[in-house]
């Protein structure tokens, strides 16, 4: 009997669970994850949460430039997404990011979208804030040629055939004619490239197809257009495919090429390794790009096929992406303080240091923050 | 015996007649969870039906654009764009299934028929923690330990059984793909990933089989493994097959270890040991999402639409067999 009466209780009592977990997901619906928490309207202070998104390339930079921020302005919370250039656009067209990096410049489609994002009929703009030399890295190590002193040198039409599969020796004639000093392994390359959307990709095949076009034949995009070697997602898997076998090659943001080897790039007579002094002399070489459409871009036309003395031609450029106008003055505020910082002296700085990028020069600054000042604050 | 009681909780008719006002509450509430299950189908099916829609329904030149941006130009209609995916997919879990099928019934058979009681708890146990563990850790082992420490192996399969073509070296390198971040590696760790599923319920099967048809069996002069294949193995048959189907379909959804291992492509090849041949439908959504637009969004939708399909078509064939078994 008394077991009797404990059934009983047990069933209403996993019946009333049962009713409450179910009443418990439909409340879940109403329920409002809620904006962002930004509310002071002092013009001095800047407090609250903002939220940025895109490139993984300049993660490293703006976890330093969050860093120096706060330090300015302790009571902002900052929060960067690197979810990729084409995510943190799209997230910041739909108003979810305040800003968004990007390693291309905005299309003129993007333009265009960006109207319903901007205040007052406004469109985005973009600026560049992060110039980092791209790094071919290999991994070589049981060859002994992994050493930052040791560079294996390689013009640029070697490197367009290696990543197109058409050389597939590390100990190949043309590898060796240019590596007169070194011995070279008889191993299998494998060319690991990015198998997401990135912007990296697309710099990096601009290089190929600006300063190899005969080897080059494919049209440089976001996607990786070659079927030789293998994919991996995102910088740090590009990096640790390459660190996991022997023969390798790749090419990622050269903040983060660690212990691997790096090529000697070879511009008019000389092989140049990178280097952040390297990368900006290419950078001011460069036009500027007129065929941008848009009010306040600055958008430069990277020559990747110089043979300026000394220049690292293999070049990312990354962008931010920001509105002259917003809903909340806040948010203008903010983003406007923000900029002004990424792109001072000081900023570029703290950039070097931490990620190993290019100061972008005065004369840039100057075009730079004259866009940033139209930021409309009131 | 809790097993015991927990029978009388559900074996509600029996019951005297004072209770009839839990019971009918607790009947309703079950009844009611079992209306739940369909219902959230149901939901699924529809979702992704609409979502879907615009990829079949909408305009076709969007659609094409919105492929050719995923895959780089390589493919440009719906079909083209998931016809490798769903090859992927289904090569990798058949490896996987295969891979883990043979091993699974050995270890449910040492389990119910050879070890002793304390060893065989000891694996019952093993079996169900390997079950627990989520699958964004098998990825990241697969990834990050059995990607770089398995090349040997391949190599090896490659130097010995390379004249069977499915483990032949790249025709343009002459090598196989190193690091391994192939479709080999991969069904290994989704072998590894769906074994725990497959051996729980094989070893359940199996020590339910008559133990009065096995001790005759072994009266009959019979030796061990005669046994096991006179008396066990018959009848656990439909229980092994409809435990390989649950394993099966964990393999056809897994994403997040393809994700980590495999270098993805778009081919139909048959070659197990290069890279950038294949990918699965899981993995292709979960690694287009973050960079797609609505008409993006609904293409994977599409695709996934896709997977339950195959999915639900894997589950009917995994019925019919066993309801033939069991007639």
């Amino acid at each position: 009997m008394h077991k009797n009466v404990f059934m009983r209780v047990a069933a209403v009592a996993s019946s009333i669970v049962m009713l409450a977990s179910v009443a418990a997901c439909g409340d879940n619906a109403g329920t409002d994850t809620g904006g962002s928490a930004a509310s002071s309207s002092s013009s001095v202070n800047i407090s609250g949460e903002f939220a940025g998104a895109g490139a993984s390339s300049q993660k490293s930079a703006v976890d330093a430039w969050i860093a120096g921020f706060q330090q300015k302005y302790p009571d902002a919370q900052i929060a960067y997404d690197p979810s990729g250039s084409g995510a943190g656009v799209n997230s910041f067209l739909q108003g979810n990011a305040l800003w968004a990096g990007s390693d291309a410049s905005l299309s003129d489609d993007q333009v265009s979208q960006s109207s319903s994002r901007c205040a007052n009929n406004t469109t985005a703009f973009d600026i560049p804030v992060y110039i980092s030399p791209i790094a071919i890295v290999y991994n070589l190590s049981d060859a002994g040629l992994n050493g930052s002193d040791k560079h294996v040198q390689l013009s640029a039409d070697t490197v367009a055939k290696i990543f197109d599969g058409k050389i597939t020796k590390w100990n190949d004639d043309a590898i060796k004619a240019e590596n007169p000093d070194i011995t070279l392994p008889d191993l299998a390359i494998t060319p690991v490239y990015r198998s997401d959307k990135s912007g990296t990709t697309k710099n990096f095949q601009n290089y190929l197809s600006q300063a190899a076009p005969d080897s080059w034949t494919y049209k440089p995009g976001e996607n990786w257009p070659g079927s030789a070697g293998q994919g991996a997602s995102g910088t740090s898997g590009v990096i640790s495919t390459v660190k996991q076998a022997q023969g390798t090659i790749g090419y990622a943001d050269a903040s983060q090429a660690g212990d691997l080897g790096t090529v000697a790039v070879k511009v008019g007579d000389k092989y140049v390794p990178y280097s952040a002094e390297a990368a900006a002399k290419v950078v001011d070489a460069s036009p500027e790009d007129s065929s941008a459409k848009g009010d306040n871009r600055v958008v430069i036309k990277i020559d990747h096929a110089t043979t300026a003395d000394g220049a690292y031609p293999v070049v990312l450029v990354s962008y931010d992406v920001a509105c002259p106008a917003y809903e909340k003055s806040s948010d203008a505020q903010f983003v406007k303080e923000w900029l002004t910082y990424v792109v001072s002296e000081d900023g570029q700085k703290t950039a070097a240091d931490n990620a190993g990028s290019a100061p972008m020069s005065d004369t840039l600054r100057q075009k730079v923050l004259a866009s940033i000042n139209n930021i409309k604050t009131e | 015996m809790s097993s015991n009681t927990a029978k009388t909780a559900s074996g509600a008719p029996r019951r005297g007649h004072g209770d009839h006002g839990a019971d009918k509450v607790f009947r309703y509430v079950a009844t009611g969870a079992g209306v739940l299950i369909l219902a959230v189908l149901a939901a699924v099916a529809v979702f992704l039906l609409i979502e879907a829609s615009p990829v079949f329904t909408g305009d076709h030149a969007k659609v094409q654009e919105t492929i050719e941006s995923f895959t780089g130009d390589k493919a440009h209609s719906f079909w083209q764009y998931v016809a490798p995916l769903i090859f992927g997919t289904v090569l990798v879990s058949a490896l996987a299934l295969i891979v883990a099928f043979f091993i699974a019934i050995g270890i449910a058979l040492f389990i119910s028929q050879y070890a002793p009681k304390k060893l065989a708890t000891a694996l019952n146990y093993v079996i169900d923690l390997l079950a627990a563990i989520p699958s964004v850790i098998y990825g990241l082992w697969g990834g990050l330990v059995l990607v770089p420490h398995i090349y040997g192996f391949w190599n090896w399969v490659n130097k010995y059984l390379g004249w069977i073509p499915i483990f032949g070296s790249d025709p343009a390198t002459g090598a196989i793909s190193n690091p391994p971040r192939t479709i080999a590696t991969v069904s290994l760790v989704l072998a590894v990933m769906i074994l725990p599923i497959i051996t729980s319920m094989s070893r359940d099967v199996f020590v339910r089989a008559p133990r009065l048809q096995q001790e005759a069996a072994l009266a009959l002069g019979a030796t061990k493994w005669e046994m096991i294949k006179l008396a066990v193995l018959p009848f656990g048959r439909s229980g092994v097959v409809s435990a390989s189907m649950l394993g099966l379909g964990r393999a056809l959804g897994e994403t997040m270890a393809v994700l980590m291992i495999l270098s993805p492509g778009r081919t139909f090849s048959w070659h197990l040991l290069l890279a950038a041949q294949h990918q699965t439908i899981a993995a292709n959504i979960a690694a287009q999402f973050a960079e797609s637009n609505n008409m993006g969004v609904s293409v994977l939708i599409a695709s996934g639409l896709v997977l339950f399909v195959i999915t639900f078509v894997v589950n009917f064939i995994a019925r019919k067999l066993t309801d033939k078994e069991v007639q």
